[in-house]
């Protein structure tokens, strides 16, 4: 026997090659579409809790417009109507804002108010409503015309169905991109699973007619790529883990708030994705491998 | 050449290793390559398989590795109708066949001594059971030395006999070549149809397919002749050229 080789000391090399140069292009497309999936879903999230934190917000809050009678000042109207209000069940708070503050908010339209004093100015009530339990609109104007107040209450519906219909809007949309991307990124997994197999197909070639079952061979491929494709996954979910985690940093206690409220749990939302990829290889190796064996015979 | 060439024109198609019967074969749609083949061939036999280049020679060795199905007519092999045999049970129809085929098609990342070992690992066997007989087998092949060496490095010859080694390193009962001696010098042919002569000493039915027809003649054994895909000759060369 050779002193070169030595059969007691020799191992198997495994049926296919440990690595190859094709790998390293399609490890990283593979980690470049799992990053963009994962970086989408993080944002599918984030724009789900922003929407659902606008409504919730709109929800939680009535104003009263209060318009008083000659009989009585604005700002002893206003206070009775808060008074009124904070005794309806299903309200947590009333609170008179100050004259400023609505002639603050009509600015805009009418410039600075302050000097006129004989402009009927209507006296504001800003309502915190019990997020669990809260008062119904008829329930308040029912209190406020009890006790002989001329009030409107605006429970914010006519513009909270825009904001919860952009809300549900936004999650479609981003669902929908999510779907595209995590569609593509199946898509070329398979194909590249596909190619590199097709690449590989002497050795398919040999191990079938060297006697090799056909479920043999399509496991041999189906670990291997799928044990890439998690590679990659796990590559591109890391990636897109660090940019999320990124996002909640600069955006302090509530990540970029309102605009992107990331939150540390959502990070969570990226482990799926190297056994996903895994997966879509290892079926597509299968089903290669299998139509591959199928045009040998 | 000690085996009498005459037993293998003798044998009964009821014992034949290998029959064919009416066999013709196309490629898709294609015209055919072979038409109406019949012909057996006995256990233990040795026959060379003749004919010019495109007359069907390769297409007849697939039929018969199962690399490729009749269109017309029945394969029988080792008394079986493969048309019956069920696809889960063709892998092992196989490993009882060794094939040299005509590319080699050795596998480039592993070592000779790898790739001589491929079918018995197929086969399921562990390393313990089968390294000292492959290290023997390739000592029998003149490889020796050139055991860990890869495929890439390993001249013509060298290559030729490694695709040898693992045709036979399971025992197998049938033995098909395609042009195994076309890519060597004469010295090496005859080395490598000395190795047949033992295997086929050793029982094994070995059919040679080879364009050399100065060797078929000096051989001796049955010949299978086709052109046009068409059989026609069967039994010891001709001795009219």
């Amino acid at each position: 026997m050779s002193d070169f080789f030595d059969p007691g000391r020799w191992k198997p090399a495994p049926f296919l090659p440990a690595s190859d140069a094709r790998d390293g292009a399609l490890t990283f497309v593979i980690a470049v579409l799992c990053f963009l999936a994962c970086l989408t879903a993080l944002g599918v999230i984030a724009a789900d809790r922003a929407a659902r934190g606008w409504t919730d917000q709109l929800r939680g809050e009535a104003t009263i417009v209060v318009r008083p009678k000659s009989n009585e000042t604005p700002d002893s109207a206003a206070a009775r109507a808060a008074e009124t209000l904070a005794g309806v069940p299903g309200v947590v708070e009333a609170r008179a804002l100050e004259a400023e503050k609505a002639e603050a908010l009509i600015a805009p339209w009418l410039g600075d108010v302050a000097d006129l004093e004989d402009l009927p100015v209507p006296r504001l009530v800003a309502v915190v409503l019990d997020p669990s339990k809260p008062a119904s609109t008829q329930a308040m104007d029912r209190a406020l015309k009890a006790q002989g107040l001329d009030a409107l209450v605006d429970d914010h519906s006519a513009w909270m169905a825009d904001i919860q219909r952009s809300a549900g809007m936004a999650r479609w949309i981003g669902a929908a991109v999510f779907l595209m991307i995590a569609a593509a990124a199946g898509a070329v997994v398979a194909f590249a699973t596909r190619a590199g197999m097709a690449a590989r197909r002497e050795v398919v070639e040999v191990l079938h007619l060297t006697g090799a079952e056909d479920a043999f061979i399509a496991r041999l491929f189906q670990s291997r790529f799928a044990l890439m494709a998690a590679r990659a996954g796990l590559l591109g979910a890391g990636g897109a883990a660090i940019v999320g985690a990124g996002l909640r940093l600069a955006g302090g206690g509530a990540g970029l708030t309102p605009v992107l409220p990331v939150a540390w749990s959502d990070l969570l939302a990226v482990l799926p994705c190297p056994l996903a990829a895994a997966a879509v290889a290892a079926i597509a190796a299968r089903l290669t491998a299998a139509a591959l064996i199928r045009e040998l015979v | 050449m000690s085996r009498n060439p005459h037993a293998a024109l003798a044998q009964d198609a009821e014992t034949a290793i290998v029959r064919f019967d009416d066999v013709s074969m196309r490629y898709g749609r294609a015209p055919e390559t072979l038409k109406d083949l019949s012909f057996s061939l006995a256990p233990g036999s040795f026959h060379f398989l003749t004919g010019p280049s495109g007359a069907g020679k390769s297409s007849l060795l697939k039929l018969i590795y199962l690399a490729a199905r009749p269109s017309k007519g029945l394969v029988h092999l080792f008394g079986q109708d493969v048309s019956q045999v069920p696809t889960p049970e063709r892998p092992a129809l196989r490993r009882r066949i060794g094939v040299v085929f005509q590319e080699l098609l050795l596998l480039d990342h592993l070592s000779a001594f790898d790739n001589a070992a491929l079918p018995l690992r197929i086969a399921g066997m562990k390393a313990d059971e089968y390294r000292q007989d492959v290290a023997e087998l390739l000592a029998w092949v003149g490889l020796r030395s050139r055991m860990h060496a890869m495929p890439a490095t390993l001249a013509g010859g060298e290559k030729q006999r490694l695709a040898i080694a693992r045709a036979v390193v399971a025992r197998p009962e049938i033995l098909l070549a395609d042009e195994p001696t076309g890519n060597v010098d004469h010295e090496m042919a005859v080395r490598i149809l000395r190795l047949f002569v033992e295997l086929n000493r050793l029982g094994t039915t070995i059919v040679i397919a080879t364009h050399d027809q100065d060797m078929v003649a000096r051989s001796g054994m049955p010949v299978l002749h086709i052109e046009e895909g068409r059989l026609v000759h069967h039994g010891l060369p001709r001795t009219d050229g």
